[in-house]
């Protein structure tokens, strides 16, 4: 099992989550709000909280697109992004979780695949 | 005008029309670009992570080597641009990571991010002058209506980045408009495409395309620029060949020396 504490959590993403003044402005920046089952926001609220274990199981850590336009809408200086790679990291560290096996790769690619989306979604999906 | 350069994987490979015509365009306007000796692939994403280390070195390797050199590290595709700056500045604000990287590189100074890092854009704007390209363009864009596309790297977080307003940037167009074109405005030019979700969830990267494709059409772009080779990918991809897609650098190119036919 994965840690699954709220100081981990913190420790990894190294944000603050109760700067939060609940503004909304993360989850309104978001370009893959529609795409999740708990939104930025709620990321921030439900860290805060210590509920982190329906977070790791959350399908939004894999529908971020790391783009950083919560953390830079942020009034607060929170950073939701960070929160979500620290808990998608804190799944992948677990081996048998790894979301990317290499040998899929051959399917997803077509001729003009840039290798930097192979190199980029290896980073984010594999450890 | 002397530099290091830092081409990365893409540019190596599926994205050499960028390097080429990046190379070429410096060489006209004399900014010289001297390859970083055996560079390795930045990674591509920046790891948030705090507690990564190893994922930040090849980063710190490219910097040391252009510290070393004494001259300051350009890049040219997005992904490492962001990389290699965020990582410069973990290097220089961060001294439980700037420790780690040194124990793992075997430093005895510490590389706390003392090397400039810049993108090949901000080499343009501020070192050779907008103006200075303008007056050396022989074969002008006049009447292109083209669409700078920024997406999120170069731009966010801003604080880090410094690179241009990051809600309301302007510097491709800037470059776009010394170069003889109509730049047009659109309001998805700084929303991201949806990068590497575009290998496991292409329907994102679709959603995403379209709506970024379908805001620059509205707005009368016939043509969109990027310097980003995922960027340029995925709107490629989903353009369905209406709205090409240029790397920024081939318009440079074309309009200091003609030729290539994007022009």
């Amino acid at each position: 099992m994965p840690e699954t504490t709220r100081e981990t959590v913190l420790r990894i993403s190294g944000t603050n989550t109760r700067k939060c003044m609940l503004c909304g402005k993360c989850s309104g920046s978001c370009p893959a709000y529609d795409a999740m089952d708990y939104r930025p926001h709620q990321f921030v609220a439900m860290v805060e909280r210590g509920e982190i274990a329906p977070l790791l199981q959350s399908k939004s850590l894999y529908a971020c697109m790391s783009c950083f336009a919560c953390v830079e809408r942020c009034p607060r200086g929170v950073q939701p992004a960070s929160l979500i790679e620290a808990l998608r990291a804190m799944v992948l560290r677990e081996r048998e979780h790894t979301r990317l096996p290499a040998q899929l790769i051959p399917e997803l690619i077509d001729a003009g695949t840039p290798q930097q989306a192979v190199v980029s979604a290896f980073r984010k999906l594999s450890k | 005008m002397n530099y290091y350069y830092y081409p990365g994987c893409t540019l190596k490979t599926k994205a050499k029309a960028l390097d080429a015509s990046a190379r070429a365009a410096a060489e006209c306007l004399g900014v010289t670009l001297t390859e970083v000796p055996e560079w390795q692939c930045c990674g591509a994403v920046y790891p948030m992570a705090q507690d990564e280390v190893a994922a930040r070195l090849s980063a710190v390797r490219a910097l040391l080597a252009a510290r070393e050199a004494g001259v300051p590290l350009v890049t040219l595709c997005s992904a490492c641009h962001h990389v290699i700056k965020r990582v410069n500045a973990d290097m220089a604000k961060n001294p439980d990571l700037r420790q780690k990287a040194a124990n793992y590189l075997g430093l005895s100074t510490p590389y706390a991010g003392e090397t400039k890092v810049l993108h090949y854009l901000e080499v343009l704007k501020n070192d050779v002058g907008f103006e200075t390209i303008k007056q050396q363009v022989k074969h002008p864009l006049t009447g292109q209506k083209i669409g700078a596309y920024y997406g999120c790297l170069l731009l966010r977080p801003a604080d880090v980045m410094q690179f241009d307003d990051p809600e309301s940037p302007t510097m491709l167009e800037d470059l776009l408009r010394a170069l003889g074109a109509a730049p047009v405005d659109y309001d998805q030019k700084n929303e991201c495409c949806a990068g590497y979700l575009s290998l496991t969830d292409p329907a994102a990267a679709s959603r995403r395309t379209r709506a970024i494709l379908t805001s620059a059409r509205e707005a009368g772009a016939e043509a969109l620029v990027t310097a980003c080779p995922l960027c340029q990918y995925n709107l490629s991809r989903h353009s369905g060949g209406s709205l090409p897609v240029y790397y920024v650098t081939e318009l440079l190119e074309a309009a200091l020396k003609g030729g290539n036919g994007h022009a």
